[in-house]
């Protein structure tokens, strides 16, 4: 069985390391946009903690009595560096060996974290946006403040908008690669 | 292989661009670009004036503001509850009264809803009264002359909000306690009993059709809630008032919570003519009480304060037919009366729909006893009953309406920083448009009229961040002023605030002009120290006290030269502007003085009190720049040790004469 392409494994070499580089950066983020708040706030997630405007966020989201968003209660933040880190050492030893299988383990590896990332992150918004306190000052029937998953969405006052910051985009574009690399070998290389 | 894994990159790439179009792929803000007429329909050319008075509450300033529209300008501050050192509102002999209360000196207030006395439902420009939220307190304006001339204090009222609303003609002003408090052993009593123990009052004041002077004519002794806003029915429901009521939870700790959880409150509504009836009739109870009445006499130029010992109070529960609630969507702030008299338009603050209820419907469902029940031991009306409909999905946080000529009716949302309008018949949103940021209450001129003059709404604005250049941590305060010529509204202009600008009024300026003072006549001032002629200026020692009757006129003090003052006497200087002509201010002060400068207005009479720490020879001069002389206008004081004793000596420009 050959091995994948010199230029390649530089390729995926170069993927490995935007995995470690990503842990430097914000994965996601959840901006807030409202009349009173020209400036916008930003909740930033990171594999392993929150960021940005989390307490006046908080300070708002008390009002229709959602809960209080503390990093005590996500255990993801203590996996995912792991799973990320894994990720590029996977991608470190595909490049060293060049070895084909390895490629599918790298690749299929990325899809599971990113099926369970997708799921986990639709379900935290989900519990958030519906689990409401009963006791909030502002309540509206059948009204849920669910983040949307990716996009913009108006919850009352509030355009509320979820993307991928730097470091989801390094992730995303390091497995579009991987993926990429891995149809090519295995589909279009020359015999 | 190179051109596939190019290709590749591009596919990847493509992918990215995608990603990106989607994400800002964002829904529009709405249009908040100024149109290009705003700025003539705000341009009053110099010399010009505007058409409109606006007076602001100053908010935690304790003053009222007043301003013209529609430029904006600032015209004057006028100070009410709050010390102001630059007119020597309560630091002058005269005025220190004016801030008395059963608590002695108080020196600062919270002011919030100035309202202008009205005839026959329309604003008169007469007076405008003024509420002190924290020391419970109402101030009555004299817009002929722009200064505070009465404040009286409330007794038996923890926090003084839902005032001072008035009635169709003036005959009252209302005073609600914000915050209820027990009045059984002398108020002494475990906060958690607050269910059992707590009570609030309304205060109705009496005002003087000819004098304006006011009078706690009696006190209901109502349920334990907090009382928040009012209006006085008009036209068709004359007679009543209408109180919106928030914490009927009767919660007395964290109340953001605990006051928030009923779907619905209260909106009270009281007959004053009935509560007259049984006052006629001796049901009241005399209370002791013990509340200052302070009264600017512009006569002597001098304010007395009387306290008064004794309210007449009526238990609502034992009297029916003065006091009913209705049901009313989750903690009502706004809680307005529109012109006919006949729709009651509330704002429940936490609420998604602004119930508009009709007096008449409430008259046949108290004639029908059409009740829910009782609440506290007064009757609660059914809310089907009393509702004439509701507007559906306004806005978020909807606070206080107010109307034009036309039926329609303007509402601010808080939360979500925007103003809208609506039709009242048919409750239909027409309009809304963005305020900049998070409006509390607005007001279109004559707003709460039977004939509103609405050209115009005004945005009072509780946060103003990015609007203007900032100032620090501490930013100004600030209004917006919106045209309604038009089906839409339109943004004309921002201008900034003195002190939080809770609430205004605005009417056309002939109306308040028709009362216009240019100065005070000499001949009418009785002030007990007024010296009308510099011949008759002099300086009077009795035991410690030293008293200078003096003059000033442009550009001299009479007398300017004085001597045998001691240290460790009090020293009154009793000033007279004797100028007889507009806008000839003299100031005065005096280097070590603990309190403030004096402006003296032409024809008037002020007092000012030193009282001299040290020896040697002290300047005075005048502080308001009154002619091309204004910098000779000076003098000298001599003071010498304590324990000697000199003679007393005054003189201006000449020998010096020696006191008798």
């Amino acid at each position: 069985m050959k091995t994948i392409k010199p230029f390649l494994r530089v390729v995926l070499l170069l993927c490995g390391i935007a995995m470690f580089v990503s842990l430097k950066f914000p994965a996601w983020k959840i901006l807030l946009e409202a009349p009173q708040y020209p400036e916008g706030l930003k909740m930033e997630i990171w594999s392993n903690k929150i960021g940005g405007d989390i307490d006046k966020i908080n300070g708002l989201n008390h009002y229709i009595g959602m809960a209080l968003i503390k990093e005590e209660n996500f255990p993801e933040f203590k996996i995912m560096p792991y799973l990320i880190i894994a990720m590029g050492v996977l991608g470190l030893l595909v490049a060293a060996t060049g070895k084909r299988w390895m490629l599918w383990i790298f690749a299929g590896y990325q899809v599971l974290c990113g099926v369970w990332g997708v799921y986990d992150f639709w379900h935290w918004e989900y519990e958030y946006g519906h689990n409401l306190d009963p006791h909030a000052a502002i309540k509206i029937e059948g009204m849920a403040y669910q983040p949307p998953l990716f996009g913009w969405k108006q919850l009352l006052n509030f355009l509320a908008g979820s993307f991928p910051d730097v470091g989801g985009w390094l992730i995303i574009g390091a497995s579009v690669i991987v993926i990429l690399v891995l149809a090519y070998e295995q589909f279009f290389r020359k015999k | 292989m190179k051109t596939l894994s190019l290709k590749s990159i591009g596919i990847f790439a493509s992918c990215i661009a995608a990603a990106g179009i989607i994400s800002s792929c964002k829904p529009k803000k709405v249009d908040s670009a100024l149109s290009g007429d705003a700025a003539s329909k705000v341009y009053v050319a110099p010399g010009k004036y505007d058409e409109v008075y606006l007076f602001t509450s100053g908010g935690f300033s304790g003053q009222v503001g007043v301003y013209g529209i529609p430029s904006g300008r600032m015209l004057k501050q006028v100070p009410v509850f709050s010390m102001d050192a630059e007119t020597g509102w309560g630091y002058s002999e005269e005025t220190k009264p004016m801030l008395m209360t059963s608590h002695g000196f108080v020196p600062w207030d919270d002011s919030h809803h100035p309202q202008l006395s009205r005839t026959e439902g329309q604003d008169d420009g007469r007076w405008l009264f003024i509420n002190a939220n924290n020391t419970p307190r109402i101030a009555r304006l004299d817009l002929g002359v722009f200064k505070t001339r009465e404040i009286i204090e409330l007794p038996n009222t923890g926090g003084n909000h839902a005032s001072p609303f008035t009635t169709q003609n003036t005959e009252y002003v209302v005073g609600a306690s914000r915050f209820s408090v027990p009045y059984d052993k002398q108020g002494d009593e475990a906060i958690a009993e607050y269910k059992d123990k707590f009570k609030g009052t309304i205060s109705f004041i009496k005002v003087d059709k000819e004098t304006g002077r006011m009078n706690l004519n009696f006190q209901l002794l109502v349920p334990g809630v907090d009382y928040d806003l009012a209006r006085a029915g008009k036209a068709v429901s004359d007679g009543w008032v209408f109180f919106s009521c928030y914490n009927s939870e009767k919660a007395h700790s964290l109340l953001e919570v605990n006051a928030s959880q009923r779907d619905k409150d209260f909106i009270m509504a009281v007959n004053w003519k009935k509560a007259e009836e049984y006052l006629a009739a001796g049901k009241g109870q005399k209370w002791a009480a013990n509340y200052a009445h302070n009264i600017y006499d512009e006569a002597t130029h001098t304010a007395t304060t009387t306290m008064e010992k004794e309210v007449t109070v009526l238990d609502v529960k034992d009297l029916p037919g003065v006091c009913y609630f209705i049901p009313c969507p989750k903690s009502p702030h706004g809680c307005d009366v529109d012109p006919t008299g006949e729709y009651i338009c509330a704002s429940g603050k936490l609420a998604a729909v602004i119930p508009v209820y009709s007096f008449s419907k409430m008259i046949k469902a108290i004639e029908a006893k059409d009740f829910e029940g009782d609440y506290d031991g007064v009757p609660v009306i059914k809310y089907e009953a009393a509702l004439d409909g509701e507007v559906e999905r306004p806005g978020l946080g909807p606070l206080h309406t107010e109307f034009d000529a036309n039926g329609n009716a303007y509402t601010s949302f808080f939360v979500s920083s925007e103003i809208v309008k609506w039709n009242v018949k048919t409750k239909q949103v027409i309009d809304r448009i963005p305020t900049y940021y998070s409006i509390g209450h607005l007001c279109v001129p004559m707003g709460d009229n039977i004939t509103p003059s609405g050209k115009y709404v005004i945005a009072l604005n509780k946060i103003t961040k990015d609007r203007y250049l900032p100032t620090g941590p501490e930013l100004t305060q600030s209004a917006q002023l919106y045209s309604i010529e038009g089906e839409k509204m339109q943004l004309l202009l921002d201008f900034p605030t003195i002190g939080e600008p809770h609430y205004a009024q605005a009417c056309p300026a002939e109306i308040v002009r028709k009362h216009e003072v240019k100065f005070y006549k000499l001949e009418n001032n009785n002030h007990a120290a007024v010296v009308k002629n510099e011949k008759d200026a002099k300086v009077v020692r009795t035991g410690n006290d030293v008293h200078v009757y003096a003059t000033a006129i442009r550009s001299h003090f009479t007398p300017d030269n004085i001597e045998g003052v001691k240290v460790g006497d009090n020293v009154y200087f009793h000033i007279t502007n004797l100028e007889q002509d507009w806008d000839v201010p003299h100031g005065f002060s005096i280097k070590g003085a603990n309190n403030s400068e004096l402006l003296i207005l032409p024809g008037e009479t002020s007092t000012l009190k030193w009282t001299p720490d040290r020896a040697g020879v002290f300047p005075m001069y005048c502080t308001d720049f009154c002619s091309a002389l204004h910098q000779e206008m000076q003098g000298y004081i001599r003071v010498s040790p304590a324990g000697i004793n000199p003679a007393l000596k005054y003189s201006t420009g000449e020998e010096a004469v020696s006191a008798k």
